[in-house]
């Protein structure tokens, strides 16, 4: 039986590790060859190491060993012309793209009154522009296919507010207005643009010291284990779930890439536990 | 390889065509057996005839085809008792149940909410709306029973998240799935029961394919398919004028299944992006 999105080629940023990785490893088990990009590398702001080059390798050994290609390049969603020139490399090399998952982002915190202008900045340049120059990059190449579907990683925090992280709601929520304008722009060729939310996901970038301070200020460093923050993130959720794992955010991703979903346009998909319903 | 929903149970309203056939197949593809119910007779003031015996029968005959089991079944979601026992009747034979897609439903007068008929108004609110908490409450017990939860898609409509003209009694029913729907989702959690409305645009079933549809769409009298077809597509951003009932299916599919586990209280649209215009 072929897979869900077989013979399709698939853009994934922020694919070193985490959520990127898990989407393009299932895009790849149902069919798809990849073009990974991640910045393999630290940025200031950031409160937890960030990924590798290792990953990066990791990823493509991971994809190639499902039989699928794979072209990965050290590549800053800051950048617009570096990251184009890595997107227009891999789509040399598979011949096509079908499928975008804008999906590289940072986390950092702080009130509004304490963010740093280097916060904000980075917050914003990182997850909101880093999108749109992901989104703009893939534009000529999904109409030269005549048609493909791309993903943007938003999060719950792009429909609601929560407290200590405003420079990252901004950017999420701005993700939605991305995402909306994109699917109205790009309909009449085919090419259907929806935001995927999740709610805490079980990745590096909750499962580090520095957010579970911000989420356990009261404990002790030593007391903040995973087990004893799992029940501060499931007060989060209506599911009695404390986070969800990144293969429910690319069964997300693949549903929404692959032609099941051929006439799904302009949505916000939730894969949050029931979150927004608090 | 497995299919999608492998070994599961699906009770599925208004089963004997249309999406609620597509429905059956779908999931009896990937692996589910069917508990399928339809009313089966006309319904008074729809400007399409109801599904017969024999649209009951081929829904049968093509799930078996697919060397699945099920189960089918006379009902009126109207009627909680008779629809209890259809499903419980289903269950005794098919041993669980995972997996409840209320679908049917009913397109009846259109005509400003001021003059509605007392019985049009009430006939839509009872299958629409009071049918659908029926169906909930009838599967329900026996998802719980099974103690592995479930999942419970709800068929709304893009009626149910916008107002259209004309058709208020429609409107008020399908956004009143919504509000059980986000009920349904908080009370069943804690049981790892989910439950998720599905907002479909037009879908080329009997339902929109009529001359009271088209003159709907088009704002004039005697219009042809093609001048609804015209008048759809200019809601709709893809360049599509309607979805297919698989459309429909392939959502309902995936909210049904165990890669949407942690997906619950979701409206979600399939509507080629009606909701953006």
């Amino acid at each position: 039986m072929p897979g869900r999105v077989e013979g399709k080629v698939a853009f994934v940023t922020g694919a070193a590790r985490g959520q990127g990785r898990s989407h393009a490893l299932r895009l790849a088990q149902e069919g798809a060859d990849i073009i990974a990009v991640d910045l393999t590398g630290q940025i200031d702001t950031v409160p937890y190491a960030m990924s590798t080059p290792a990953d990066l390798d990791e990823t493509v050994r991971q994809v190639e060993a499902l039989d699928r290609r794979i072209v990965a390049t050290q590549a800053d969603v800051r950048d617009f012309d570096a990251l184009k020139g890595a997107l227009d490399a891999g789509v040399a090399q598979l011949g096509k793209l079908d499928i975008v998952s804008a999906n590289a982002g940072i986390f950092s915190f702080g009130t509004l009154d304490e963010l740093t202008e280097e916060q904000w900045s980075d917050m914003l340049a990182v997850n909101l522009t880093g999108v749109w120059h992901t989104v703009k990059a893939a534009i000529p190449h999904l109409k030269a296919n005549g048609g493909g579907s791309m993903i943007l990683t938003s999060s719950t925090a792009g429909l609601l507010a929560i407290p200590n992280i405003g420079h990252y709601v901004a950017a999420k929520h701005g993700v939605v207005g991305v995402m909306k304008t994109a699917a109205l722009e790009l309909a009449p060729f085919n090419i259907r643009v929806n935001s995927v939310h999740p709610t805490s996901v079980n990745t590096d970038m909750i499962q580090n010291s520095a957010t579970y301070e911000l989420f356990a200020p009261d404990l002790t460093p030593e007391q903040r284990t995973k087990e004893a923050l799992a029940p501060r993130f499931q007060t989060l959720n209506v599911l009695p779930i404390p986070w969800v794992e990144p293969v429910d955010i690319s069964n997300a991703v693949l549903w929404l890439a692959s032609d099941e979903s051929r006439y799904v346009t302009g949505l916000e998909v939730r894969v949050d536990a029931g979150q927004l319903l608090k | 390889m497995a299919g999608r929903v492998e070994g599961k149970v699906a009770f599925i309203t208004g089963a004997a065509r249309g999406q609620g056939r597509s429905h059956a197949l779908r999931l009896a593809q990937e692996g589910a057996d069917i508990i399928a119910v339809d009313l089966l007779e006309d319904i008074p003031g729809a400007p399409y005839h109801g599904a017969t015996e024999a649209d009951l029968a081929e829904t049968v005959r093509q799930v078996e085809a697919l060397d699945r089991r099920i189960v089918a079944s006379k009902a009126d979601v109207r009627d909680f008792g008779g629809l209890k026992k259809a499903v419980d009747d289903g269950v005794a034979q098919l041993g669980r149940l995972d997996i409840i897609s209320a679908n049917a439903g009913i397109s009846t007068q259109m005509a400003p909410a001021d003059e509605l008929d007392e019985d049009m108004w009430q006939n839509m609110i009872d299958t629409n709306l009071t049918g659908v908490w029926h169906t909930v409450k009838a599967g329900l017990p026996h998802i719980k029973a099974g103690g592995r939860g479930g999942s419970i898609i709800l068929t709304s409509s893009e009626a149910g998240i916008r107002g259209y003209g004309n058709i208020a009694h429609y409107v008020s029913a399908k956004h009143g799935v919504v509000g059980l729907m986000r009920t349904l989702a908080i009370e069943l959690a804690p049981l790892s029961i989910r439950v998720n409305s599905i907002h479909p645009t037009q879908v080329d079933t009997d339902m929109i394919q009529n001359s009271a549809t088209y003159d709907l769409f088009t704002g004039k009298q005697g219009s042809t398919k093609e001048e609804f077809a015209a008048a759809s597509q200019a809601v709709i951003a893809l360049p599509i004028p309607w979805v297919e009932p698989v459309d429909i299916s392939n959502a309902v599919l995936w909210l049904a299944s165990d890669e949407a586990r942690f997906v619950t209280g979701v409206p979600l649209p399939v509507d080629g992006g009606n909701y953006l215009i």
